[in-house]
């Protein structure tokens, strides 16, 4: 397994984590538990950017193993 | 009319009347008896037995005494509610048998307790030892409350300095095989949902015989058919182990990459992941 793929493979559980927190965070009632959710939703979004990023330059590198 | 026929519609008529009366005098009499609550109690219970067997020499003058132990304490307890003296004596007043962990001997003879009764009620209430109790007391119910001393203690969250998450009361969406829609509303869930999760859990609506929903919406199911095994709900606990997966497989890349420029942004998103987990701990694990 590539490097790249890898990296897709964590990407894809970050993804779906946060996913899964959305969902809590349509659930939840409580004020607090809500933000708590909301924030770290976003927060894990952001690191999903970066490795989304990442994997963009992983791919650019090699060319060769593009899309395994 | 023959006799039996009387008593009989008699019985009915004060039959009703002390089940209304009960419900009027208030639900604190049930909750917990003081000896004056006990009192009341047992002579509206012969009064009526005697009004209806018409050993009172009529049915009013039975009447009059029913109503006199009815109307009395009500009055006594409306009384009570607005002063202190009159509740001190009506109810009684709480006795400290032990304080700061010593028994006081004079406080026990004053409640006419034995040491022994003291140790079985201590025991009752979980404390074998004397030297675990802080502070005991007596109530006016004859019930003894016993707080024992800080590090006998049953463990809390707070006692640990453990974080823990504010969760409300878990909803009860089905009953008997019925779906209940006020609590699913409540939840801002519809019936839509209850059946995704029941065909996701792989069980029939007609076999459920509790369902339960937590504040982040997992489904906890009871059949009818205890042979077969319901799966628990995982959601919350399959997040906390990804997260930590992932923040594992960020610091391993960062190990990995001989980019500089990498390494510093995979160590980044690991310790930002790190933060998030501690931050939802209380949410998924607790």
């Amino acid at each position: 397994m590539t490097v790249a793929a890898q990296v897709k493979q964590t990407l894809a559980s970050l993804k779906g984590t946060q996913a899964t927190l959305e969902v809590f965070h349509r659930i939840e009632q409580d004020e607090a538990n809500i933000k708590l959710l909301q924030n770290n939703s976003q927060r894990i979004h952001e690191i999903i950017e970066r490795l989304e990023n990442r994997v963009k330059i992983l791919e650019f590198e090699e060319p060769q193993y593009k899309g395994l | 009319m023959p006799d039996w026929l009387i008593i009989g519609l008699r019985s009915l008529g004060i039959f009703a009347l002390t089940l209304l009366v009960v419900r009027i005098m208030g639900k604190r009499q049930t909750s917990h008896l003081t000896f004056f609550d006990r009192i009341t109690a047992i002579v509206i219970g012969v009064l009526a037995a005697a009004t209806s067997l018409n050993l009172t020499n009529g049915l009013i003058n039975g009447l009059a005494a029913l109503a006199v132990w009815i109307l009395l304490p009500i009055f006594l307890f409306w009384l009570a509610l607005k002063y202190k003296t009159v509740r001190d004596i009506l109810l009684g007043k709480e006795t400290i048998l032990i304080n700061h962990g010593k028994v006081l001997e004079d406080k026990l003879k004053e409640v006419r307790f034995t040491p022994e009764d003291l140790l079985s009620h201590l025991r009752r209430n979980n404390a074998f030892k004397v030297a675990d109790v802080e502070f005991a007391m007596l109530e006016p119910s004859g019930d003894v409350s016993v707080l024992l001393k800080k590090g006998n203690q049953p463990v809390t969250a707070s006692t640990i300095g453990l974080q823990v998450n504010h969760e409300s009361v878990p909803q009860t969406v089905m009953l008997d095989g019925v779906v209940m829609d006020e609590p699913l509303t409540a939840m801002g869930l519809n019936r839509n949902w209850l059946h995704t999760e029941l065909e996701k859990a792989g069980v029939a609506p007609e076999n459920v015989f509790i369902a339960q929903v937590d504040s982040l919406g997992q489904l906890y199911l009871d059949l009818f058919d205890d042979a077969a095994q319901v799966p628990q709900p995982k959601t919350k606990d399959l997040v906390y182990a990804t997260l930590k997966k992932c923040q594992a497989d960020c610091e391993l890349y960062a190990l990995g990459t001989k980019a500089a420029s990498a390494k510093k942004n995979y160590s980044q998103c690991a310790a930002e992941l790190d933060q998030i987990i501690s931050e939802l701990k209380p949410l998924l694990k607790r």
